[in-house]
């Protein structure tokens, strides 16, 4: 597909990054805050921000939302959830009663590492993206503490899981739109052009810290 | 002490960088941060959808009404706060006293504002942000005194308008004054920016830097007199990142439903019928005073500079 139009979620967060940074990787961006912007997207990317806001564009659209997100990716859609975009994307939210979309299959652990003075940055190897380290920034971040059997883990910090793939759906629980490093948003792009499955999965596994 | 910037951990990673701390306002961008005196308010705050809340003893109407000394709040009011809440809780340091701000650090608070509506603690000299590891928000009224704290390391800036007026005049005045000049100096010549960055009392480096990019280098929300959904949109329209609502909400006669109204309009604040539909049947709003009618000592804004 050449020249996609890429949804970010604007209810909350730093969708303009998302934005800018999808559209560096040569893609054409758009801001969703009605159930209708959801139509016409090629792809949706769920920014950083606060997850408890994002419920409310659910509760705004009569809980249409998440069936809508469930629909789009059924259908193949790519979806990518930044940080807090990763908890609204988990099936299992550790610890609390929140509501999510669950079209991944992982259990994440919100604020783990805890607060802010606690937020770091720091260089991973995603092999995916080539040899170069990837800057990885983040704040009050989750951690995905298991996956299940379709998931592909593409990198971890300290043994945790920092970005991983199920099929059309990816997560990352930092956030590569707030650097100029554009390989995160260009491998999603390509998602959206080879929708297909991912070539291998690696078994469950269970990590605890 | 955690106050060292950019510590190192032992695996590589590093706290409290530049970056670390500007990435934190980052992500409330589009969100209302408000001001909780307890954690019952906080958790109301949360429920509506605030994107942060803010810590403090009183809210600003109240520390205009009771008059005294306004410090940084009870440490224990503040850890009561941040266990009731999954979302950022930021609290208040008098401008200029760092082992207020030392000491919130400490409680795991997750950004700090130095604050005009406390009393000073130094009438010259503000913190010094770039020791902490945690994010400052600061109050401007024009792009100088933006500069200056930002210069000084604050990682977010806010307008300071009136706080606790429930007027929204001078909140207007200072995004105006701040977007304003930014869209001045987008057209200057570059040979006048250093007069202009002496007329103004801010960095050269900074004027320079935010003449190239068309905006601060820090996210900048909009506080001080913010009461209503009407009022929120009318400062996301004029052009700031989010905004902060003080006495606006828990000084009003239906806080949740208020407090929810504002979080959406500021969300649609582009969309007068969402607008309308999330104003109608608020209940009492704030008992507002004008900023006009305050003689020149209870004047806020006027305090740091």
């Amino acid at each position: 597909m050449s020249n996609p139009l890429v949804g970010v979620l604007a209810i909350q967060g730093d969708f303009a990054e998302h934005r800018h940074a999808i559209e560096q990787a040569g893609a054409r961006s758009a801001e969703i805050r009605h159930l209708r912007d959801l139509e016409k997207i090629d792809a949706l990317i769920i920014p950083g921000g606060e997850s408890t806001t994002i419920n409310k564009f659910d509760d705004n659209f009569g809980g249409q939302v998440f069936a809508t997100l469930n629909d789009c990716a059924k259908n193949g859609m790519p979806i990518y959830g930044t940080c807090m975009g990763s908890i609204v994307l988990a099936t299992h939210i550790e610890g609390r009663e929140q509501r999510s979309t669950g079209l991944m299959d992982i259990t994440v652990r919100r604020n783990a590492y805890g607060p802010q003075k606690k937020s770091f940055e720091t260089y991973l190897d995603i092999k995916e993206l080539g040899a170069e380290p990837f800057l990885a920034i983040f704040i009050r971040a989750p951690q995905i503490v298991s996956v299940g059997s379709g998931v592909t883990v593409m990198a971890t910090v300290n043994d945790t899981i920092a970005m991983a793939r199920q099929k059309n759906i990816l997560v990352t629980t930092f956030h590569p739109e707030i650097t100029s490093d554009m390989r995160v948003h260009e491998y999603f792009l390509s998602m959206i052009k080879k929708p297909e499955a991912p070539a291998t999965a690696t078994p469950a596994l269970a990590l605890s810290k | 002490m955690a106050t060292k910037q950019a510590e190192k951990k032992q695996d590589g990673a590093q706290v409290g960088t530049e970056r670390v701390k500007k990435a934190l306002p980052q992500m409330l961008k589009g969100g209302v941060i408000m001001d909780v005196v307890n954690a019952e308010q906080a958790k109301i705050a949360e429920e509506s959808g605030a994107c942060a809340v803010m810590a403090l003893e009183r809210v600003p109407a109240d520390i205009r009404a009771d008059g005294g000394v306004a410090r940084m709040s009870d440490p224990e009011l503040v850890s009561k706060i941040i266990e009731s809440v999954s979302i950022p809780v930021m609290a208040k340091a008098r401008i200029g006293h760092f082992v207020e701000a030392q000491i919130l650090e400490s409680l795991g608070v997750d950004c700090i504002d130095e604050s005009e509506v406390l009393t000073p603690a130094d009438e010259e000299f503000h913190i010094d942000k770039h020791k902490f590891t945690i994010p400052f928000v600061c109050g401007a009224r024009n792009l100088g005194e933006a500069l200056r704290r930002i210069g000084e390391g604050a990682a977010m800036m806010r307008t300071k308008g009136e706080a606790g007026t429930g007027d929204v005049v001078e909140a207007v005045r200072h995004a105006r004054a701040i977007l304003g000049a930014i869209k001045k100096l987008q057209v200057m010549p570059d040979e006048e920016l250093m007069t202009y960055a002496r007329d103004l009392g801010a960095p050269y480096e900074l004027v320079k830097k935010v003449k190239e990019e068309g905006k601060l280098p820090v996210v900048n929300f909009a506080a001080g007199g913010i009461a209503t959904p009407a009022d929120a949109a009318l400062l996301m329209q004029l052009g700031v990142d989010g905004v902060f609502v003080g006495s606006g909400i828990f000084k009003s006669g239906n806080p949740l439903k208020r407090a929810q109204a504002i979080v959406k309009a500021t969300t649609y604040f582009n969309d007068p019928e969402v607008l309308a539909d999330v104003s109608r049947n608020l209940g009492e709003p704030m008992v507002g005073r004008t900023a006009q009618s305050l003689s020149p000592e209870e004047t806020l804004a006027v305090r740091g500079w």
